[in-house]
């Protein structure tokens, strides 16, 4: 579009005051004043940095990293592992029977409070699968048959909350009180993106037909502590993929830049005007929602993959699906998001557990199957951690036909850059109620994460509220026995 | 020397500043003992290493078997020297393990602080609260300028001009009530010649409603003010008649200690009053949850927690809450001081776990006319009187049935009348100390409502009695406390500066900053202390200080000197809140509704984005008519969804206390300014209201437009870029109507009839540019 002459004062007006601060353009505009900025080591001011060029405060690493960027999969409700990846047959044997006293007394129990506590068997067979011989549920027969010797099952973690609202916020967060960063936060703060045009940290949420759809808070992605811009964005299956990220009706893609060329134009004169070092920033910000309005639609339109794709997958896309996600997950990673968090929310199992497991489980495991076995042909499981994860687990207890929520252990599995692959590490009773070996905490997990990115979870911090605070608080240990 | 002192001893804030000042401990020396030595030699016994305290000079200077960690006046002798000094991995302090480094510069200061007698102060913001004297012969100043300058001249730093009179208006209207002057009015004070027409302008803006409303957005951070419950199901809940109090507080300029007394304790007064039991719902302004499974006793610790933080974040600036688990790292409050501070709640009727959609004890509130229906609705049903022994069957029958609508008839009224959650004092719940926070273990002590041991005792509390949150509410604004009154004033000054005296608004603990102005903070807390706790009138001073008047324009050699704004050589600049952006969208255009008070509203918010809330689900259903243009004040606040075009521009979910919002600038705020249909609708309207004012030639429209959002008069240059717009878009949508007409399609507002589609659109594109500058939404 040429300029018409009331502007071409006005142009090169701007265009000089665009000059004076940094020579070549916007990219370097942001680079330029993030750079000069001390603001990065004291921890950073906002304006100091444009998003897409924040080049993160781990330099050089902690430690050397052995994955560049994380895809979370996370089982929202609770996913029980007595039914999924730790097998218990003593449970079976001694279905119906009373819970031995010895396990359950003075520990903190949610709906069953009160009740006669009684054993429940596991609801489905389980199989030794691949060469690792895996012990996994016959409910995930994908997972099972490709991936079973590229993943570590976990089956010793144990939380500290028993509700899903603040067992969820602990395991995103390392804190119960609403208000701390998520560890997807924590990452692109600390090791900035390589998505130029995207967000750091990108959740997307699908929501299954079985269990109940427990209520996820948009504080599961929020940046809390830490300066907004590293917050979560929400990539969504229906509507705009992220909101307000189409144009207004009758806006052409060149109508927007006009406006958004008009908006830098004057924005920079009148920062010339007032001496504001901060509009740099500010047109970079505007540069970047520009670009993101051509480069979201562009992720999530699947022209481009082939057939092959949505074979592998299961899904067409565009369906709003677990698998849908995963396709999209795989796309983001490519892109270079830091981190990527899909829940499911379909496994609040209270009653009849059997059919709703099975139903649960056959809706993420062929897009997880999927996922980690696109991810390995590409070459890009060396440096991508999966996790496979649920906020806390269910009860050896029947609440009628189904299990209660359980704090004390769970299972979840790793896969990818760093992680041993093909085993199984830790243990709980023989009636699966308490970790019995090796157990995992939630900062345990987060400090095993920060490690494999290159961070030691003692040094990626941020002053607030007068102290330093950390994803791990003031514990967590990397445990070691996962890592190759 | 001169170099030395410029580079080692003058406090980073100050760093480049001219000249020099002697150690303070306040200021250059607590700083860095709190931050690389508390943790392990501070207040917390439980984490004290080596029996060795640096926080208080007896532990400091204490002899350990010939070992003295600090002798005063001796740097050689001192371990403490030989420590930050050696390189010895198991000698240096602090350890290498904790990641903390002292620079050379900050070993020096701890070395020139020795040297000249290691003399610890009180923390500044504990010590008792004295008025500083001010200097003969500077009666007729305003006392702000007076410690403002004295500092200026001692750096030898001269302070920048006064701003224009455009930006001066504009900054009063921003800081006072969170609006922009119109520009009509922005004319009229540049054009007053009276030598008071700032002072009256200010005094305008100070009595306007939007003050209250200013104000308002501030304390509802503080006392995390939401319309749903936060947690699990984050339910809705009838909290705006709380807001309306506090509207009106304002408005009245409620004396800060009664403002406290009311909130904190409204119900416990003698004679409550309607308003005062209002007021005192902020005692259930925390997190509710209804989730099934949780146990009340665990919640009850939730929210017992949650009014700790929140109380001492609101009135003491403080983080009492870090002591739950463990006494405090780095400031003098300990584990007891938590749960005594929470046993001051802990006659608050409440739930831990709620059920259905009732939030516990509520209360009514009959509008005037309600009640006068609710009293005719008694009284008929008083009147029907019992039939008398020997009527007969259908005489009794009918008394029956009629009783029976009257009583339907005055339930109906009164279920009309709006609900709220009340504070209502039963025998108080046993609060223990609860061993590192775990709500399950029972072996702690009992204790009972005290104030934080290190500050001023509480009243009450004799004999048999048991304090009451009376009690607290009288201790915050006691002439004693000297915590509160100084929080209050730096957070005042907040709202004329942008950032506190000590920036640190949310921790006045050791951890926090020392203030840039001690005296000056010291002499605005005894203004609200001893005059009355008058919170405008410490605004008004604020506001009417040549300090405030200053230009924000760095003047020669400003950011050199004081790239922070320390000295306050220069006002400072800042994007608006939240709330304002969407004000000033709203105000520019024509649209806003400046109706003041009453429920919350809803705007335009993108489909699907509730979607993940629970028990119930819901549908969010947009407002119709003049609620879609309300104040951002009064937006729906849904604490796990809070609306996008807020969450975006740093507003809080008000979950917890916030002091201090973090200002942002981020892609996503470009994408509310460009797309929300809320700001596209606003440009659409003053696109309409431009056309209709200002004739047919494009450069007076877009001088127009400009004016409307920036306020001053624009530059040719800046006109030429607007009307440009306007051209080169007209030219698109006169060859696609159906773009225009999807366009101008956007929001509810009607399309005033006889304008031409092509041009409003083109018109409509231009007030996008103009409602998306940064000047737009920039306090400067």
């Amino acid at each position: 579009m040429q300029p018409t002459p009331h502007a071409t004062m006005a142009a090169s007006l701007a265009r000089r005051a665009f000059l004076s601060r940094a020579a070549g353009g916007i990219g370097g505009l942001a680079a330029g004043s993030l750079l000069a900025a001390d603001a990065v080591a004291a921890g950073l001011t906002d304006a100091s940095a444009a998003a897409g060029g924040w080049p993160g405060i781990v330099r050089p690493f902690h430690v050397p990293p052995k994955a560049k960027r994380v895809i979370w999969l996370y089982m929202a409700g609770g996913m029980t592992h007595l039914d999924t990846f730790d097998h218990k047959p003593k449970l079976a044997a001694m279905n119906g029977q009373p819970m031995p006293e010895s396990f359950t007394k003075g520990q903190q129990i949610a709906q069953l409070q009160g009740q006669a506590l009684k054993c429940f068997a596991p609801q489905h067979p389980f199989a030794k699968v691949g060469q690792s011989g895996q012990e996994i549920s016959t409910i995930f027969p994908e997972i099972s048959a490709r991936i079973a010797d590229r993943i570590a099952i976990v089956k010793s973690l144990h939380t500290e909350a028993i509700n899903h609202d603040p067992a969820h916020t602990f395991m995103n967060t390392g804190s119960m009180i609403s208000g701390r960063p998520a560890a997807g936060s924590w990452l692109w703060y600390g090791l900035g993106s390589d998505a130029e045009d995207l967000p750091g940290f990108v959740v997307m949420v699908s929501t299954g037909r079985y269990g109940q759809s427990q209520p996820i808070a948009a504080r599961q992605w929020h940046s809390g502590l830490l300066p907004s811009r590293f917050q979560g964005v929400e990539f969504r299956s229906k509507g705009d993929p992220v909101l307000y990220v189409k144009s207004p009706p009758g806006i052409t893609a060149a109508g927007q830049r006009d406006v958004v060329d008009a908006v830098s134009r004057l924005d920079s004169l009148r920062g010339e005007m007032v001496d504001d070092p901060e509009v740099a920033a500010r047109l970079a910000q505007y540069e970047l929602a520009f670009r993101m309005q051509a480069s979201v639609p562009d992720l999530v339109d699947l022209a481009d993959e082939p057939e092959s794709t949505f074979e592998l997958y299961g899904t067409k896309g565009g369906d709003g699906s677990f698998a849908a996600n995963c396709l999209l997950a795989r796309r983001l990673a490519e892109r270079g998001v830091r981190f990527i968090q899909l829940y499911h929310r379909d496994w609040d199992h209270h009653g009849s557990v059997k059919d709703h497991v099975k139903g649960t489980a056959a809706e993420v495991d062929r897009g997880a199957a999927a996922l980690v076995e696109d991810l390995a042909r590409r070459g890009m499981l060396d440096d991508t951690l999966v996790v496979f994860g649920t906020e806390f687990g269910r009860t050896p207890m029947a609440q009628g036909n189904g299990r209660d929520h359980h704090m004390k252990a769970f299972s979840i599995w790793l896969a990818g850059g760093g992680i041993r692959p093909g085993i199984t590490y830790g243990a709980t009773d023989e009636l699966g109620y308490d970790v019995a070996e090796n157990p995992v905490t939630v900062h345990d997990l987060h400090a095993t994460l920060l490690h494999l990115l290159g961070i030691d979870h003692t040094k990626l911090t941020i002053r607030a509220q007068g102290r330093d605070f950390r994803l791990t608080d003031v514990h967590g240990h990397v445990v070691k026995g996962l890592i190759t | 020397m001169f170099r030395l002192v410029r580079n080692l001893l003058v406090p980073v804030w100050l760093a480049g500043a001219a000249g020099a000042a002697e150690i303070s401990f306040d200021r250059d020396v607590r700083p860095i003992l709190a931050e690389h030595c508390y943790a392990c030699h501070g207040p917390d016994a439980a984490s004290r290493a080596a029996e060795l305290r640096l926080d208080v000079r007896e532990g400091a200077v204490a002899d350990r078997s010939g070992v003295r960690a600090i002798v005063p006046g001796n740097v050689g002798a001192s371990e403490a020297v030989t420590r930050i000094r050696s390189t010895d991995p198991d000698v240096i302090m602090p350890p290498p393990e904790t990641n903390k480094r002292l620079t050379d510069a900050q070993k020096a200061v701890l070395e020139q602080w020795i040297a000249s007698g290691a003399e610890y102060e009180g923390h500044w913001a504990y010590r008792p609260l004295v008025r500083p004297d001010l200097p003969v012969g500077a009666a007729a100043e305003n006392p702000v300028d007076v410690f403002v300058d004295a500092t200026l001249a001692a750096r030898g730093v001269a302070p920048a001009p006064e701003a224009d009179r455009v930006t001066l208006a504009r900054r009063l209207a921003f800081d006072l009530t969170g609006l922009p002057l119109p520009p009509d009015e922005i004319d009229a004070f540049v054009k007053d010649t009276r030598p008071d027409a700032y002072e009256l302008l200010a005094a305008r803006l100070l009595a306007s409603p939007h003050h209250a409303e200013r104000l308002a957005a501030w304390w509802l951070d503080l006392v995390r003010y939401a319309d749903s419950v936060g947690y699990h199901g984050d339910q809705e809940v009838t909290m705006w008649p709380y807001r309306d109090w506090v509207l009106e507080a304002f408005a009245a300029n409620m004396p800060f200690d009664q403002f406290t007394r009311e909130q904190l304790a409204g119900d416990l007064l003698p004679n409550a009053t309607r308003q005062q039991r209002v007021a005192a719902a902020y005692n259930r302004l925390n997190m509710m949850s209804a989730e099934g499974g949780g146990q009340d006793k665990e919640y009850h610790a939730k929210y017992a927690s949650d009014r700790v933080r929140a109380t001492s974040g609101a009135w003491l600036g403080s983080t009492l809450g870090c002591a739950e688990c463990h006494d405090h790292k780095y400031d003098p409050f300990t584990t007891r001081d938590f749960y005594a501070f929470a046993s001051f709640f802990a006659d608050v009727a409440e739930r831990g776990i709620y059920h259905g959609a009732t939030w516990g004890e509520t209360m009514r509130l009959p509008t005037p006319e309600q009640e006068a229906e609710q009293r005719r609705l008694e009284v008929a049903l008083a009147a029907i009187v019992a039939p008398p022994e020997d009527a007969s069957e259908e005489e009794k029958k009918q008394v029956a049935v009629a009783r029976e609508a009257a009583k339907k008839a005055l339930d109906a009224a009164i279920a009309k009348q709006v609900a709220m959650p009340a504070t209502v004092s039963k025998p108080p719940r046993t609060v223990r100390i609860l061993p590192r926070g775990n709500w399950m273990d029972d072996s702690g002590e009992v204790v009972l409502p005290a104030a934080p041991g290190f500050l001023p005792a509480a009243p009450g509390g004799a004999g048999e009695a048991r304090r009451t949150r009376v009690d607290l509410a009288a201790w915050m604004t006691a002439p004693e406390n000297p915590l509160v009154p100084r929080v209050l004033a730096n957070r005042l000054w907040a709202i004329g500066f942008g950032e506190g005296l000590s920036r640190r608004l949310d921790d006045h603990g050791s951890q926090g900053e020392p203030p840039s102005h001690p005296e000056l903070l010291d002499w605005l807390a005894c203004e609200l202390r001893d005059e009355g706790w008058d919170i405008r009138r410490v605004l008004r001073t604020i506001v009417t200080s040549r300090a405030y008047r200053r230009t924000s324009t760095p003047g020669e050699g400003h950011r050199e000197a004081d790239p922070e704004n320390r000295l306050l050589a220069r006002q400072n600049r800042h994007r608006l809140d939240a709330e304002n952006v969407r004000d000033v969208a709203l105000a520019a255009s024509g649209l806003l509704e400046r109706t003041v008070g009453g429920p919350s509203v809803k705007p335009y918010q993108p489909p699907g984005y509730w979607d993940y809330l629970n028990f119930p689900k819901r549908t969010y259903k947009a407002d119709t008519g003049t609620a879609l243009y309300r104040r951002g004040l009064y937006v729906h606040w849904q604490r796990q969804y809070l609306h996008p075009a807020m969450m975006v521009f740093d507003a809080p979910s008000r979950e917890e206390c916030t002091a201090r919002r973090s200002r942002s600038n981020t892609p996503l705020q470009a994408l509310v300014l460009l797309n929300d249909p809320q700001f596209v609708e606003a440009a659409r309207a003053l696109a309409a209201a431009t056309l209709g004012a200002a004739g047919t030639d494009p450069l007076a429209r877009a001088r127009v437009m400009l004016r409307q959002a920036i306020g001053r008069e624009p530059l040719d240059a800046e006109v030429g870029v607007v009307a440009d717009v306007a051209e080169r878009q007209r030219e698109t949508f006169a060859g696609d109507p159906a773009a225009a007409k999807g366009l101008l399609g956007v929001g509810a507002a009607p399309v005033p009839a006889g304008l031409d589609p092509a041009d409003l659109a083109a018109w409509t594109a231009a007030a996008r540019v103009v409602l998306n500058l940064g000047e737009a939404y920039t306090r400067n």
